[in-house]
């Protein structure tokens, strides 16, 4: 799986454009029916880590892959989102062949991420993968690219090498670099603050948190749809992946301590960024800032330290994922169009792009979070598992979904009803067959998610409980800790022992 | 212990001196450019040789007073063997670079080979030495020889001035280092690196720590590291790029190999004393290299930077003062020279249409589609100097801060680190004009295959195939280490 990507990587290279298509297409289509095999053979309840490969290279450096449910979840996300990546890249024009190459490098990273089980394995996948998406941006960008691939270059290394130094301080301590091991071992309470901030300061810049999102809209608008697609699609989820990765499992005590730290940065993005969403006139922008306030639930959900909060957090994720990046597609189909993303040229697009408007509302339901799509289901465990820690906590989260419904729905108001505002705009042909073939698929498995979400929780379900096993030592500590700042103990620990009549009244 | 013996040891040497005064010789009759192109192949040949007798004592792990010649002033142990693999592996690489660009101004004459060879036998010296008088002597006739090559373009002026530049202050950096070193000898009664540890074992007096500052000094100037760094940009700049080539490469090694012998063996017994300075030195030129890079607009003077800034983290390795950290220096070391030979010799690749030498960032504009090859070389070049994975500059900064880390000095590792985003950015600027801007058609001229050939090695060492060798790399660092750090 990660072969193919790099071996057509190197034969785009090597081709012209039309070739370099092809190429690019057959090989990320080979790499999505070898993760549908891969899901197909993954045994369901059987052995934690599956389909691993271990080749002992130097100084207790491992050539070591192998994948849980939550991994390959996450690696059926990036080979799924893939295929339609480099049908969306159709309108780059210029030097296709090493674009080509540069998305093929990083989906062969981006599984490698998510597959990795030696820690410095896993920090080589983690960082390379800056250098393609550094050209992407920065080569076929927009017009202020240049800044914009700086920043996140900068910003996502600034993060990264404060988790190197981390984990080389791992390696010392526990004397492999292992992750299943490094995952059962139990490091000193001091020592597993210091690593707790410096993972968190690489994740969640990645993921990315406020205060240190500013990267993401900028990287977002200047990129190309693809690039867009890819960014909120997989690469944020390398921030969620990671803390349930390493953060979480290999630092209980100290995710504990350090969940009021999370909650009031999610707690602040999650309104903040959905207001700052409210009045963007640039649609990837909007979305940008969207996938901010998504991810924050994200965080809440994660370090909710219960079953529910963690599998929302990996629906949320995994939805987020798809919608947005179609999203990003939607805003790519009628970019490529008109050239300008600014919503107030677009109006009433349902008249004359009728099919296009059905998408894009199944999406924008989505990503509010409608009841049967994928959105909703995510959202909804998160929320679950958040109320049960706190219910402030879930209630300010709550009021970002809320907020989320009217940026979303503003949005998309103003592009596809209304009187239609512009000649040019109303002219627009309806979707091609190309533009079809991109978005129904993901809208079809947005649906299945929303409708039989147990496919998808099923192969992660015993990752979960193992997560969750292993945070229970830590899990009483965090509660008090958590009221010891917050006047609602006691409705804290109401909400916990009426977490049954919780669930049921909420459905 | 008889002669014979000795001169075993030191055979290397002796063949690069009957080599050099021979090749000195023939070419005083034999004139031109062919009398020249031989002359360099000859010296390259003898390095080769050199080397050939050199590795086994690396391959062998010798140590220990069986490689002691002449009554203990020269050793040829394994750490000084694979600090002369380097050296001579740099040297060749630069000479073999070499003519394609002087024969464009008419001044390849065979003296350039002739002096690379003496420098080269001086640098030899310095990593075998065990005595501060070998080192001195050694020291200077690598000096002598290098001011001469930094000056060797005679008609343009920013040679003579770097050459000059180089010779004023080379020798106020060795007066202070021979000050030091004589004051050891005053409060020691012996010149012996042994003799010195042995002297002071129970403590350092007062006295003696300003010798330990005035021979780091004069060593800190030689590696280039903050704050005696302020002659490099101008030499590196000023001097012709196969001599930079040179200089950013073999006699850093020597150096830093040598900065390493007196520090762990001379003053191997007070650690604590020197390391604060070492930490100071590595930290400020990390950030002195990486903030003063920022603003250049040549590359030359950026690699310059550069360079500081790679000394920096070398001597965060040292800092540690553990075999550890050693051994990370030389494979830190090796990684080094790769890409600092890697990228002069993009930098020499780079001409306009006329032949001209191309040294100025700006015109590198597009050169991703003029000269892709080239473009995607220098970028491997320029993400592995700043420690992007997968390419192999990231297993060299691995290393180093593994070592610190390992030896508690976490704050040490965390500036570093900081310090290797802030470099990030320059290198990354120079990835932006190559990739990102209209191309500004400057840099268009053919290379030389000798140029290409030896920056694919590199690239190909630098690329994620590097790490194949990096189990032996990683083995043969040992076992040298493990010769300085027992003898001490």
């Amino acid at each position: 799986m990660l072969a193919v990507p790099l071996v057509a990587a190197l034969a785009c290279l090597f081709s012209g454009a039309a070739a370099a298509r092809t190429i690019a297409l057959a090989a990320t289509l080979i790499d999505l029916v070898l993760g549908a095999a891969l899901w197909a053979q993954y045994d369901i309840g059987g052995a934690q880590w599956q389909f691993q490969e271990n080749v002992a290279l130097f100084q207790g450096f491992a050539w070591k892959l192998g994948i849980d449910g939550i991994a390959l979840m996450l690696i059926m996300l990036s080979v799924f989102l893939m295929p339609i990546c480099i049908l969306a890249s159709q309108s780059i024009e210029k030097r296709v062949s090493e674009y080509m190459a540069a998305f093929l490098l990083m989906e062969t990273l981006m599984i490698g991420v998510f597959a990795a089980q030696d820690l410095l394995l896993f920090y080589i996948f983690f960082e390379a993968g800056l250098i393609p998406m550094y050209l992407i941006i920065g080569i076929w960008g927009g017009a202020e690219r240049i800044y914009a691939s700086y920043k996140f270059f900068l910003y996502t290394l600034l993060g990264s090498v404060l988790m190197l130094i981390a984990m080389l301080w791992m390696i010392n301590e526990a004397g492999t670099t292992d992750i299943p091991t490094l995952m059962a071992y139990d490091f000193p309470a001091d020592a597993q603050k210091w690593l707790w901030l410096a993972f968190f300061a690489s994740f969640a810049v990645k993921m990315p948190m406020w205060p240190v999102h500013t990267w993401l809209p900028d990287a977002h608008v200047q990129a190309p749809t693809a690039g867009s697609v890819i960014l909120a699609g997989v690469l944020l989820k390398m921030g969620g992946y990671g803390f349930i990765r390493f953060s979480l499992p290999m630092f209980p005590q100290a995710s504990a301590d350090f969940a009021w730290l999370v909650f009031a940065l999610s707690m602040v993005a999650v309104v903040y960024t959905s207001l700052v969403a409210l009045v963007q006139q640039d649609m990837k922008k909007l979305i940008a800032y969207s996938s901010v306030a998504h991810m924050a639930i994200v965080t809440v959900g994660l370090f909710a330290f219960n079953v529910q909060g963690l599998e929302g957090s990996m629906v949320v994720m995994l939805s987020h994922g798809l919608v947005s990046g179609a999203l990003f597609l939607c805003v790519g189909v009628i970019y490529d169009r008109l050239h300008t993303r600014e919503i107030d040229r677009y109006g009433g697009l349902s008249i004359n792009m009728p099919k296009y408007a059905l998408l894009f509302m199944l999406f924008t339901m989505a990503s509010v979070g409608l009841p049967g799509t994928s959105g909703f289901v995510g959202e909804f465990l998160a929320l679950t598992g958040i109320y049960k820690m706190s219910s402030w906590v879930a209630l300010v989260a709550g009021s970002g979904i809320i907020l989320g419904a009217g940026y979303m729905l503003y949005l998309y108001r103003r592009v596809a009803f209304g009187e239609q505002k512009n000649a040019d705009a109303a002219a627009m042909p309806d979707l091609s067959v190309r533009e079809w073939l991109m978005l129904a698929p993901i809208a079809a498995v947005v649906l299945w998610m929303g409708v039989y979400p147990e496919s998808f929780l099923a192969p992660m379900r015993a990752d979960i409980a193992a997560l969750d096993a292993r945070l229970a030592s830590a899990r009483p500590e965090g509660d008090a800790r958590l009221t010891a700042g917050d006047p609602t103990t006691a409705k804290t620990h109401e909400a916990q022992s009426h977490e049954t009549s919780a669930h049921g009244g909420a459905h | 212990m008889d002669w014979l013996q000795s001169l075993r040891l030191a055979a290397p040497e002796l063949l690069f001196t009957i080599a050099g005064l021979a090749i000195l010789l023939v070419s005083a009759w034999a004139n031109g450019k062919t009398a020249a192109r031989l002359a360099t192949w000859a010296v390259v040949a003898v390095l080769a040789a050199g080397a050939a007798l050199t590795a086994p004592v690396l391959f062998s792990g010798a140590k220990g007073p069986e490689t002691l010649a002449f009554g203990g002033l020269f050793a040829a142990d394994a750490f000084a063997a694979a600090a002369k693999l380097l050296i001579y592996a740099a040297a060749g690489a630069s000479l073999l670079v070499a003519p394609a660009f002087f024969e464009r101004f008419r001044a390849m004459r065979a003296e350039y080979p002739v002096l690379v060879l003496f420098a080269v036998l001086g640098m030899s010296m310095m990593v075998s030495a065990t005595n501060l008088l070998t080192l001195y002597i050694g020291l200077e006739l690598n000096s002598l020889a290098a001011y001469v090559l930094a000056a060797f373009l005679k008609t343009d002026d920013r040679s003579a001035e770097a050459g000059l530049k180089y010779f004023v202050l080379g020798s106020l950096a060795s007066g202070i280092l021979l000050f030091g070193m004589s004051l050891t000898y005053g409060f020691t009664g012996t010149t012996d690196f042994a003799g010195i540890a042995a002297a002071f074992k129970d403590g350092l007096p007062a006295g003696a720590a300003f010798a330990l500052v005035f021979v780091l000094a004069g060593l800190a100037f030689k590696i280039s590291a903050v704050p005696f760094h302020m002659w490099t940009p101008d030499v590196y700049e000023g001097a012709p790029t196969p001599v930079t080539t040179f200089f950013a490469s073999a006699p850093k090694v020597a150096a830093l190999a040598l900065t390493m012998i007196v520090t762990l063996k001379a003053f191997g017994t007070q650690a604590p004393a020197w390391q604060p300075i070492v930490i100071f030195a590595a930290l400020a030129s990390v950030f002195w290299g990486a903030l003063g890079a920022i603003g250049q607009t040549n590359i030359k003077r950026l690699l310059a930077y550069s360079s500081i800034n790679n000394v920096g983290f070398l001597l965060i390795g040292l800092a540690t003062a553990t075999p550890a950290g050693a051994s990370a220096m030389l494979i830190y070391l090796a990684i080094y020279v790769a890409m600092t030979i890697g990228g002069f010799v993009a930098v020499l690749m780079l001409k306009d249409s006329d032949g001209n030498p191309v040294e100025n960032i700006a015109d590198f504009a597009g050169l991703s589609r003029e000269r892709k090859v080239l473009a995607a070389s220098l970028a491997v070049v320029m993400f592995s100097l700043a420690g992007i994975p997968p390419l192999l500059g990231f297993w060299g900064k691995l290393v180093v801060f593994q070592a610190a880390v390992q030896a508690g000095m976490f704050w040490v590792a965390v500036l570093g680190v900081l310090g290797s985003v802030v470099g990030a950015f320059y290198y990354l600027k120079v990835v932006k004009v190559m990739y990102f801007d209209e191309p500004a058609g400057k840099a268009l001229g053919k290379s030389d295959w000798v140029h290409q050939a030896i920056l694919a090695l590199c690239v190909l060492f630098l690329s994620p195939l590097g790490y194949l060798v990096v189990k032996c790399l990683t083995a043969l660092s040992d076992l040298a280490v493990a010769a300085l750090m027992t003898a001490a």
